[in-house]
């Protein structure tokens, strides 16, 4: 006791100390070492020189300087007959013209193709994060938005990854991106992934992101559907560094297109910054140029928005809001963006709610380019902003804002038969295969498992001997739809086929193609019209009923319903006997407890869970104690607590009385008092205990005898008492006014108990 | 005579000309259903895209304005008849040190010339060996 007051520290920063939140790193701006958001040392001018329809300088860079990402922008992503007009608009105009509704989205994307790194940069930063935000999801190029899932887990074992794969196709995800521990497990993990993907619905995007080479081999023995990891990088030292440059990296994009393979750029602030090489120019001065670069390259979309960087970005002041502006270039300038929200920027909650919410209720092609759709410990690229974990705070952030984030709520059992179903698919093709054999076990201890520290199944190296097999053998994805279907799973097997087939018509290369009931919906088919109120993606009644149906939803009817589980016990705990019009009683030392029109005859536990007839006794017992006599009376022309006590103490031979709602809201009341100045209050009933009544009693017997008593204070933890049970205050409030009549006289009751409680 | 230039309309084309759109080895879309899968008479090829395909994706991306997009698939058509392994081996030769002179890159790009008619990626990889003799790439890495 005495030393604390010696402390030199307010222990107020203790408490702080123990929060998730100073778990994160922050950075000072240091412009010359690359840590700046908007502001790099040296950032520079936009400018543009042409000179006989050629390009002769950019951002400052005359053309004999350029470096390669320079040369490639210069060449592929500048249009020069939109160049002249498009870099005369002074940014701040081109900034006003993207949060104005009325300037068509189709008029902004013309005049990026014309404009420069530098341009689109010091363009976007003059947006607040609001302004981005609207503009981003005016600019976002298909207009129903989308979601990505996560599917690995620690072990690289198949089954759970049939398993849970299935049931991010079942929660509605679009894509579906695995990656592995080991790197030579990359064919049994797309093996895996591709079957389960397979259950349910057909047109689930899949990818395994692995080393370039053999991404492009998995993904032309058909088991993946696109590819997002094609890293470009905005300085020349860290794109050979990250040992490609931007012909090899256009290369690769063609050569998916080819094949017929859906595929999108990768960059993201801070990138360079990690690797070294930034140049001390800003994150989002770098960013514009990936994104020059992807769009030059003939990308169709970009995985962007700080991404692995996303924590560096954010440990600087503005850094989510630059997280932000590069994503409102990459859909500026017209391509799909699967805007990041995947690697977690912080341990705080709080702020990765808050990072997210412009992408929730904004929209985005893809919400997250990764979420966790397995636990944090399973997901094999980090923990994403959004994990199993916390899967249903998603679903339930769609449901607050009436929001599409692509998801939707499975229910248990159907869960469940899935997994079991993705499980058994997955060892009948591994069987047949002959690939691997499995355990009844091995699939029991998967089908439940919330993540793999619970299962008995494949360890890594019998997953590297699966992989290795698939591939020397050449196993390829026309191999498992026969499989599936000699197997039984026909539908899986169809499902595939469909998936497969649509790499030869190759729709889904267009941009921001993803495919809803079967069909595949791009920018092209499904545009972005924005246009104000009204316009763009709006909710459809279905959708709406849909993202309200999350799990454990009260009604009236469940509320009676538990109850009426309680009446049973209540009846062989207490028995009432009506003894007709209740009168002011004489006694000078009595409080009158009255009772409300549910207690005991509708309602009988209170909101803490204590059986009514238990609090009564406690009354009765502190009354007692007190010294003075409990009268009960039950009240039909009131349910509200204030006048339940006002009313009990102006029948009260003592003025004293006691009110108390079915709920177990109470209040000692004199009967000469204003109905809202009581003497004694509980208003928190979920956490009101039993001794706290038995105390209410004494101290309402000690008023009796006119002394003034310590009240009686229910102490609170800070629990958020209106969330944990304001839905069923109010339907059990409903109930108790329902049933109350303005003329109905009081009632005197007599009660006997009828066990000893414990 | 090539037919009007496909567009927003025409997408997708999956959808509005299922029979025109066909594999690798002529078998149309709609004929490549899991029957024939079971019977083994679908291939791998008669899965992979076609250089008419990719072509008329590039005219519909061209029509609503992406031009960059639609030159990608122009590329695509054209490596769409490259096997994978000389796909793989260029893209391999792009990457930076792989070759200590640009004339590896040239006679690679000649190759597909050639072979492949491949004109505009020949171009392409021309270009790079250019830019990378620029900015010193044809180095040993170790």
């Amino acid at each position: 006791m005495s030393s604390s007051y010696q402390s030199n520290r307010w222990r107020r920063v203790d408490d702080w100390d123990d929060r998730p939140l100073r778990l994160d790193n922050f950075a000072v701006e240091d412009p010359d070492n690359g840590f700046s958001a908007f502001n790099g040392k040296a950032d520079p001018k936009p400018s543009i020189g042409l000179k006989a329809g050629k390009i002769t300088s950019m951002d400052g860079v005359m053309i004999e300087d350029f470096d390669l990402i320079d040369t490639f922008i210069a060449k592929y992503h500048m249009d020069l007959d939109i160049a002249k007009e498009a870099m005369a608009i002074p940014s701040s105009k081109l900034a006003r013209m993207l949060v104005d509704m009325n300037v068509p989205r189709t008029e902004l994307t013309r005049l990026a193709q014309g404009l420069t790194p530098a341009k689109l940069a010091e363009t976007v930063a003059q947006l607040s994060a609001m302004e981005i935000a609207f503009a981003y999801s005016k600019m976002r190029a298909r207009q129903t938005p989308g979601n990505q899932a996560h599917v690995t887990n620690a072990k690289d074992d198949p089954l759970q990854l049939a398993a849970d794969a299935a049931i991010a196709v079942a929660l509605g995800f679009d894509e579906i991106e695995t990656t592995m521990r080991v790197a030579r497990n990359s064919w049994s993990n797309a093996l895996a992934c591709c079957v389960g993907s397979s259950l349910g619905k057909s047109g689930t995007l899949f990818q395994c992101s692995s080393e370039e080479a053999e991404e492009l081999e998995i993904g032309m023995a058909g088991f993946t559907s696109y590819a997002e990891t094609v890293s470009v990088y905005g300085t020349e030292s860290a794109f050979i560094d990250g040992d490609d440059t931007p012909w090899s990296k256009a290369w690769l994009t063609a050569a998916y297109a080819s094949r017929g393979i859906k595929m999108r750029c990768t960059s993201g602030a801070a990138a360079e910054l990690l690797m070294g090489f930034h140049e001390a120019k800003s994150l989002l001065y770098l960013e514009a140029r990936c994104l020059c670069l992807q769009r030059g390259m003939g990308s169709q979309g970009t995985q962007n928005g700080g991404i692995d960087g996303a924590p560096l970005a954010s440990s600087m002041p503005g850094g989510v809001r630059e997280i932000m502006a590069e994503n409102l270039i990459a859909v500026w300038l017209d391509l799909e963006c699967a805007s990041g929200n995947d690697a977690r920027h912080s341990e705080s909650d709080m702020r990765v709610a808050a990072k997210v919410l412009p992408y929730l209720i904004g929209g985005s092609d893809l919400i997250c380019s990764g979420f966790g759709s397995i636990l944090k410990y399973d997901n094999s690229f980090n923990p994403s902003s959004f994990n199993g974990e916390e899967l249903e705070e998603f679903l339930v952030l769609q449901r607050d804002f009436e929001v599409d984030g692509g998801l939707t709520t499975v229910e248990g059992s159907k869960a469940l038969s899935l997994r079991k179903r993705a499980i058994d698919a997955l060892a009948h093709v591994l069987h047949d295969l002959g690939l691997a054999s499995t355990t009844d076990e091995m699939k029991k201890s998967v089908a439940v498992a919330s993540g793999s520290n619970e299962t008995e199944s494949f360890k890594p190296r019998d997953v590297t001997l699966i992989s290795e097999k698939i591939k020397t053998e050449g196993v390829n994805v026309l191999d498992l739809i026969k499989s599936l279907h000699t197997g039984g799973f026909k539908q899986e097997a169809e499902n595939l086929l469909f998936l497969v087939k649509l790499r030869v018509s190759g729709d889904y290369l267009q941009t921001s193609a993803i495919i809803r009931d079967s069909r595949v919906v791009s920018a092209i088919n499904d545009p972005n019209n924005y246009t104000g109120p009204g316009t763009g993606y709006r909710l459809s009644e279905q959708r709406k009923e849909e993202l309200a149906a999350i799990r454990d939803v009260l009604d009236r009817d469940e509320v009676l319903r538990t109850e009426a589980l309680g009446e049973m016990a209540e009846m062989k705990a207490i028995r009432y006997k009506l003894l007709g019009k209740a009168e002011i009683g004489g006694d000078r030392l009595e409080v009158v407890v009255g009772i409300s029109p549910a207690f005991g005859s509708k309602i009988f536990k209170t909101l803490a869970g204590h059986k009514l007839s238990s609090v009564l006794k406690a009354l009765k017992v502190g009354i007692v104690k007190g010294g003075a006599v409990m009268r009960l009376v039950k009240f039909w022309h009131t349910a509200d607590t204030s006048f339940l006590g006002l009313s009990a103490a102006r029948l009260s031979g003592s003025g004293i009385g006691i009110g108390i709602q079915a709920k177990g809201t109470a209040v000692i009341h004199h009967r000469s008092r204003l109905p809202h100045n009581n003497l004694e209050l509980f208003s928190n009933a979920p956490i009101t205990k039993l001794s706290h009544y038995e105390r209410m009693g004494y101290n309402a017997a000690r008023y009796c005898h006119k002394e003034l008593p310590d009240p009686v204070i229910v102490p609170t933890k800070g629990e958020a008492l209106g969330a944990r049970f304001h839905a069923k205050v109010a339907l059990i409030y409903a109930i108790e006014t329902s049933m109350t009549n303005d003329n109905a006289s009081p009632e005197l009751l007599d009660f006997t108990f009828l066990e000893e409680q414990t | 005579m090539r037919e009007k230039k496909l567009n927003r309309q025409d997408f997708p084309i999956a959808e509005t000309r299922p029979s025109k759109v066909k594999g690798k080895r002529g078998i149309a879309l709609s004929e490549l259903t899991i029957e024939a899968v079971l019977e083994g008479t679908v291939d791998l090829d008669d899965l992979q895209i076609t250089p008419e395909a990719l072509l008329q994706q590039a005219e519909i991306a061209k029509s609503v304005g992406r031009k960059t997009l639609s030159e990608n698939f122009e590329r695509a058509a054209e490596m769409n008849n490259l096997p994978n392994s000389e796909v793989m081996e260029i893209y391999e030769l792009l990457r930076p040190g792989r070759t200590e002179s640009m004339s590896t890159l040239l006679e690679e790009a000649k190759k597909i010339r050639t072979e492949y008619q491949a004109e505009k990626l020949a171009k392409f990889i021309e270009e790079a060996a250019e830019f990378y003799d620029k900015r010193g790439l044809f180095k040993k890495r170790f």
